[in-house]
């Protein structure tokens, strides 16, 4: 286990959070937009455990704000879905490009 | 080169690879599967670096939860079987090449910093002590986080049911 530098798991964790930033960028869908932030945030969650683990291993808070970060992704994936189900109820369409109803 | 870290590449590319298919795949229900191979073999990674119970908690929340409610919701709104649009050439073009930069950029920054060694104590993520760290009765402990993370979790479900409830008919 030591002798994985920390540069090559950071990078892991970096390329996962770009991977999800495009599929951020590029997606129509929201369910599919959705989608890559949660790549980005388990991302996120791999940086707090690696810099936890091999940087300060006296201590367990970087593992206590992945618990919370899981937590509050839980709670924005529920109300995300609840959202975009009752913009289908209404508009049968998910595109986040054709949501523009309080545009002006 | 040890099985250990044999172990880690393997996990990695896994991870990485399903992670790409999840952003490009045209079909939405498979970017959802994709999502999930990903979010296992975070999983995974999590149990290689032996923090069992963050492997197990995202095994939980995530692939049982979140990515069953993802699917629930691509098959209520009736996007199973469709090829989703393409992206834009423009936007993709740009949105590749802005991506790829940033992670480069990144990527060179890590390279040259200087990792100051940890400290040789031996990290202990025991359940255990994650009770310690969460609600115990010291200066330390994270117990007002943890009393807004579970207010919060209220209010996003009683938000969830009040967005996604059916508005009664108006003649009744």
């Amino acid at each position: 286990m030591s002798e994985i530098p920390v540069e090559h798991l950071l990078m892991l964790s970096t390329a996962l959070f770009f991977i999800g930033a495009y599929g951020f960028l590029t997606r129509r869908n929201m369910i599919a937009m959705l989608m890559s932030l949660e790549l980005m945030l388990n991302s996120v969650n791999i940086n707090f455990i690696v810099f936890n683990k091999y940087l300060f291993p006296d201590t367990i808070e970087g593992l206590g704000f992945t618990i919370f970060i899981i937590a509050i992704a839980a709670a924005e994936a529920a109300v995300a879905i609840a959202i975009i189900i009752n913009l289908y109820r209404n508009t049968k369409n998910i595109d986040a490009e054709n949501a523009d109803h309080l545009k002006h | 080169m040890s099985a250990s870290a044999i172990a880690f590449y393997c996990i990695a590319a896994f991870i990485l690879i399903t992670g790409i298919l999840t952003v490009t795949t045209k079909k939405l229900f498979r970017a959802a599967i994709w999502l999930l191979f990903s979010l296992i073999g975070i999983a995974a990674l999590f149990f290689w670096m032996e923090v069992e119970f963050a492997a197990a908690v995202q095994v939980i929340v995530y692939v049982g939860g979140i990515v069953v409610l993802i699917i629930f919701s691509i098959f209520l709104t009736n996007q199973e079987g469709v090829n989703m649009p393409s992206a834009l050439t423009k936007r993709s073009l740009f949105a590749g090449l802005a991506v790829v930069s940033a992670a480069a950029y990144t990527c060179t920054l890590l390279c040259n910093h200087y990792w100051m060694k940890g400290s040789d104590a031996i990290f202990d993520p025991s359940v255990n002590n994650i009770g310690y760290l969460l609600v115990a009765n010291t200066p330390e402990s994270f117990v007002l986080p943890f009393e807004l993370v579970s207010v919060l979790l209220l209010a996003a479900m009683i938000g969830c049911i009040v967005i996604a409830m059916k508005a009664q008919p108006e003649n009744k």
